[in-house]
């Protein structure tokens, strides 16, 4: 089996996030950028998987729609365990975009299962694994918390609210993964890192592909208000603030 | 010039960096107040490859410069200097002395499994009456055609329980004084090696120190690292590097304390506002940084230096005084910032002001840092 693992890069989610002074664009300045943390998980289940003895799991590659300066992160794939890595060499507008150069390589690459996080923490569209899957024409599992492999047969889980699903698949098809899918992502060992260089990275130019959004103006949130504190015996004080400051009551 | 770090150093970086406060932040508390030996970490870090790192990939060792170990250090200080002393002594004085100095047999029975950390190392030079004067031996190794027989006491010894190898420095010539010296590599296994108890420390408690006797014990000549009466002088050339991984590791424990109380000033809040704002906090962290980066810097050279191949005694002394007199200054302030909440262990400030402490003492104590500068710039 051919896994590929969706790699988004994204602001280090403890990231103060600020805009360019026109207000539509992120500000990158000083940002560090960071493996998606739910794609790092979907690699390190792909890597689990690959560990256990039979898994018939023979290729890793991850795939990236991005610019060159993204490429310390991609490596970081590498180091931690993926075999080779393919950037689209494109700054995609919106998920459509994404989706589309990436079903470009799938179509050509035969992959048999393709893993995406459940949305990416920049703009959290949660839509290129569905998009994707779509265009391929392949089946697709959203919000998958549990994934194994036997032979073309995956076996998924997904956690409703009220109850648990439990998914036979056969492949191809698209995963889009959640929490629970994998404890925490990896460390890399340095021999890793070393021999991260040495895999391939390959660098594929765009196919055309017009974007169905734009972006016009981003907004910061209003500025959350002052928390008070009342004292636990002073309830008349609460109601009486709840009623004549906050007027919820 | 370049003060940029390459994207591998920065994986490095931010691998030790993750380790540190996902893995060893968890127990590190009870690790010190327990002086509990850190064996799954030891392991987990072997493993990543930290154990070995700036050995040739030839002996299992992970081939990264010195730029690259002085990052890790600092990372793994910042939250836990115990763990990372085991790893400096194997890293800068076993596996050094061993790569730099060994034979090939010698490299491929004990560098090996050394670099690849399945076993770790310990490196045995100070005596209950020799420390500042390390030319002092006490400790005999005999010369008795095919082996030594040693016999004598080391003191304060880093890893001494839990190492599976030895670097012995003993004196063979007394007449030749530390001429006579000669270093040998001793499995910790052989008869007639016994330990004092574990060292009840003021801090880096995770690290087991101990006293270690030898009675009679038969080293063969093979062992001995270099020709007879190097032992010294492989001692102090092994201690320049040593003492680089001890400024990484003061400058950690210096950026932790103070990553620690610039956060805390932004939270804690006194006459209306929080404390950052009171010019007395905010000068204190301003200079708090100021001294942890001229540190950085002097780490950076004395091992921008040593990757060269160009002498780098006098930097590392350097980079061991400033950084460890650095240490303790932060850590004090640190404690300082964080008022009452600095003074318990939860608040990790004390812990690192009592580990702070020991990097003014050990490799060489800050006066005789001052020593090895003076000397060299009075010979110039
Ligand atoms: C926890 C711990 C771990 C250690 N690990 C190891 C280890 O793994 N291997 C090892 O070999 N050793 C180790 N040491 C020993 C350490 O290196 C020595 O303690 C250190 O070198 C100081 O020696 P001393 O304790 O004998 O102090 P002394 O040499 O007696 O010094 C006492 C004081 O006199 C000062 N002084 C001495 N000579 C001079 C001078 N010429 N000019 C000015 N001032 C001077 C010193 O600076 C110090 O302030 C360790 C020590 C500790 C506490």
């Amino acid at each position: 089996m051919k896994i590929l693992v969706c790699i988004s890069v994204v602001p280090d989610t403890t990231t103060h996030i600020r805009f360019t002074d026109k207000m539509d664009a992120l500000d990158t300045s000083g940002i560090q950028w960071i493996i998606n943390p739910w794609d790092e998980l979907a690699l390190t289940r792909a890597l689990e998987i690959r560990e256990q003895p039979g898994s018939g799991v023979t290729q890793i590659s991850v795939i990236h729609v991005g610019m060159k300066d993204t490429e310390p992160v991609i490596q970081k794939t590498l180091a931690v365990g993926a075999d080779s890595a393919c950037r689209i060499n494109h700054a995609p507008a919106d998920s459509l975009e994404t989706a589309s150069q990436i079903a470009e390589i799938v179509r050509k690459e035969l992959f048999d299962l393709v893993m995406t996080g459940h949305d990416s923490a920049d703009y959290n569209g949660s839509a290129v694994g569905e998009m994707l899957a779509e265009l391929l024409g392949w089946a697709s599992f959203s919000s998958i918390s549990s994934l194994s492999v036997a032979g073309s047969v995956i076996t998924l889980e997904r956690e409703g609210d009220i109850r648990s699903e439990t998914i036979i698949a056969k492949a191809p098809c698209v995963v889009t993964i959640q929490k629970g899918i994998a404890k925490d992502p990896r460390i890399p060992s340095l021999r890793g890192i070393m021999t991260a260089r040495s895999k391939p990275l390959t660098v594929v130019e765009p196919v055309k592909c017009v974007p169905l959004t734009r972006f016009l103006r981003f907004e910061n949130p209003a500025p959350r208000s002052q928390c008070r504190m009342v004292d636990a015996s002073n309830v008349e004080e609460l109601v009486n603030l709840l009623r004549n400051e906050a007027n919820v009551l | 010039m370049d003060f940029q770090l390459s994207e591998e150093q920065k994986m490095i970086q931010q691998a030790a960096r993750d380790y540190a406060n996902r893995e060893l932040i968890q127990d590190v508390l009870e690790r010190d107040a327990n002086s509990i030996y850190p064996a799954k970490h030891v392991k987990a870090l072997a493993d990543l490859g930290f154990m070995g790192m700036m050995v040739n990939p030839k002996y299992d060792g992970g081939g990264m410069d010195t730029i690259s170990y002085v990052l890790a250090m600092e990372e793994l200080s910042k939250v836990d200097a115990s763990v990372a002393v085991i790893v400096s002594v194997n890293n800068s004085l076993v596996c050094y002395g061993l790569e730099e100095f060994g034979t090939e047999d010698q490299k491929e029975k004990y560098l090996r499994p050394l670099a690849r950390g399945e076993i770790i190392g310990a490196f045995l030079l100070s005596e209950p009456e020799a420390g500042s004067d390390a030319t002092s031996q006490h400790t005999l190794a005999e010369d008795l055609g095919d082996y030594y027989l040693l016999n004598g006491t080391k003191n304060w010894i880093t890893n001494g329980n839990s190492a599976s190898v030895y670097i012995v420095m003993a004196q063979t010539h007394p007449e030749l004084k530390h001429k006579g010296i000669n270093s040998l590599i001793v499995d910790r296994n052989s008869p007639g090696i016994t330990l004092g108890p574990h060292e009840d420390k003021m801090g880096m408690r995770s690290s087991d120190t101990h006293s270690v006797m030898f009675t009679d014990v038969k080293v063969p000549k093979e062992n001995r690292l270099g020709p007879d009466g190097f032992g010294f002088k492989m001692a102090m050339k092994t201690l320049e590097g040593g003492r680089l991984g001890i400024a990484a590791q003061a400058l950690g424990i210096a950026s932790g304390a103070y990553e620690r109380a610039l956060k805390y000033s932004k939270e804690r809040k006194a006459f209306g506002t929080e404390i950052f704002n009171h010019q007395s906090v905010a000068f204190k962290l301003a200079e708090m940084y100021t001294r942890i980066e001229t540190g950085r810097l002097l780490c950076f050279h004395a091992a921008w230096l040593k990757d060269k191949g160009l002498p780098y005694g006098t930097a590392s002394a350097m980079a061991k005084y400033h950084c460890a007199e650095t240490a303790m200054w932060v850590t004090t302030e640190a404690v300082q910032i964080h008022g009452g909440y600095g003074y318990v262990r939860e608040y990790h400030v004390e812990r690192l002001m009592r580990e702070a402490k020991l990097t003014q003492i050990y490799e060489g104590t800050s006066e005789i840092q001052k020593l090895i500068i003076s000397r060299d710039i009075f010979s110039k």
